[in-house]
């Protein structure tokens, strides 16, 4: 249960990282660890080079304009649990405290969490739900990409191998947004079994179940029944049917059916609360 | 096997070495340092044994390279033992058999201590939440969640 051997680079600056992803050979961004290194203890990731984010002083932090937030994707979850601007992200306040436990969020990133893409994990599901965009550069230069978009399949993103996620932006609440959240888990801090989080603004509902596919996904069909009639509860449960759900070491595809209702059930009680 | 030469400073005393760089902090602690109080459990995150404060945040010791805590102060329970810090909660563990085997002790006062020295509540499900990522198989995490509220409860500091 110790990693295979390496090579490891901890550069100083986002452009010295950058080289290093654009080298030869299988090379990996070490942000928080909290996923890679036991994957790397399993040896289920074998890496030749890790290049390691935690000295790139630019890659963390907070910043706010006309509002929308900036998270630098090396800032870590007990940072932004602690930090003010939370007070405009009541989705990503909601649901920091089920990530895993304050030790692993204590080193665990919010970039570390979307490139890795792991279905189970909560924040790529509010990334959804929010309508983010995500920040990737390479020695090639830099571009966004939706959060629609970004997540393509199990542990798969837009990210090419020679990028970095360097920050992600989020809406700032409005006055009249309300917002759900809610997932079911073995012990609190455990990957969820199924889970979700929901924004419902002027423009729009936006529906993003976790746990339950492959991949963090949308629920537009529910999202349509919802936004038309807010009490069609039971009739946006029954159009779940749109999702390819798949199952995990918790159960079956059909109980992660039976699950995404009852998470949305319980999460849709907090919106019209 | 690519070594680095590294120097971490454990409860004051700098420890200076060449590892590999796949060298977990963990077992530096226990191999280079001599200092066995840092149980290793599971290696990959999830039973908390091993958890070590980096800097003053206690994060998991078997999650962390030895060469990225190069340059950083890491505290260890002989630490705790050595400062006197946490003896209230060491002695309220020992009061209500918060421990049985001990091997999870050292994780579980980790945490505990950044529970009450944060100005953690005595609400037990805040406390319960707080160490859910440490594992005892002993106690049944009770006499755990009592101890921690009695010094919540009893006086200043932990």
């Amino acid at each position: 249960m110790k990693p295979a051997d390496f090579r490891y680079a901890r550069p100083a600056t986002l452009d010295e990282a950058l080289t290093l992803m654009a080298g030869e050979g299988e090379i990996a961004a070490l942000a928080g660890g909290q996923s890679l290194m036991p994957m790397m203890n399993f040896r289920i990731a074998q890496p030749e080079v890790l290049v390691d984010l935690n000295a790139v002083a630019d890659l963390a932090g907070v910043t706010e304009m006309d509002g929308t937030v900036r998270i630098g994707a090396m800032t870590r979850y007990s940072d932004l649990a602690r930090h003010d601007v939370l007070a405009r992200l009541p989705l990503v306040a909601r649901a920091l405290p089920h990530v895993a436990h304050p030790s692993i969020r204590n080193r665990g990133t919010l970039g570390g969490s979307l490139a890795l893409a792991d279905p189970a994990a909560e924040l790529p599901a509010v990334a959804l739900a929010l309508g983010a965009k995500v920040h990737l550069a390479s020695t090639h230069g830099t571009r966004s990409v939706a959060a629609d978009d970004f997540f393509q399949g199990l542990y798969e993103t837009d990210r090419a191998e020679d990028e970095l996620v360097t920050a992600i932006d989020l809406p700032a609440a409005t006055a009249q947004e309300t917002y759900g959240f809610h997932e079911v888990a073995r012990r609190h801090g455990d990957y969820a079994m199924a889970g979700v989080a929901l924004t419902r603004r002027d423009d729009g509902l936006r529906i993003a179940f976790f746990s339950v596919s492959d991949r963090p996904v949308r629920a537009k069909a529910a999202e349509t029944v919802l936004r038309d009639d807010p009490t069609k509860l039971d009739l946006a449960i029954e159009a779940l049917d749109e999702i390819d759900f798949t199952g995990d070491l918790n159960g079956g595809p059909d109980m992660k059916r039976h699950l995404a209702g009852v998470v949305l059930r319980r999460a849709w009680a907090e919106v019209l609360a | 096997m690519t070594t680095h030469d590294i120097t971490i400073t454990i409860n004051g005393e700098a420890i200076t070495a060449t590892v590999p760089a796949r060298r977990n902090l963990v077992d530096f602690i226990r191999q280079e340092a001599g200092l066995t109080g840092s149980h290793v459990g599971c290696e990959h995150g999830v039973c908390g044994a091993c958890t070590v404060e980096v800097n003053g945040t206690p994060v998991r010791g078997c999650l962390m390279l030895a060469v990225q805590a190069d340059g950083a102060h890491v505290t260890t329970v002989e630490g705790l033992a050595d400062t006197g810090r946490g003896h209230r909660l060491r002695a309220a563990f020992q009061t209500h058999n918060a421990l049985q085997c001990g091997f999870c002790t050292p994780g579980m006062l980790a945490s505990a201590l950044e529970y009450v020295e944060g100005g953690g509540t005595a609400d037990r499900t805040a406390i319960r939440e707080h160490i859910s990522g440490n594992y005892c198989r002993c106690t049944g995490y009770q006499a755990i969640v009592d101890a921690i509220v009695e010094v919540i409860e009893t006086g200043e500091g932990a």
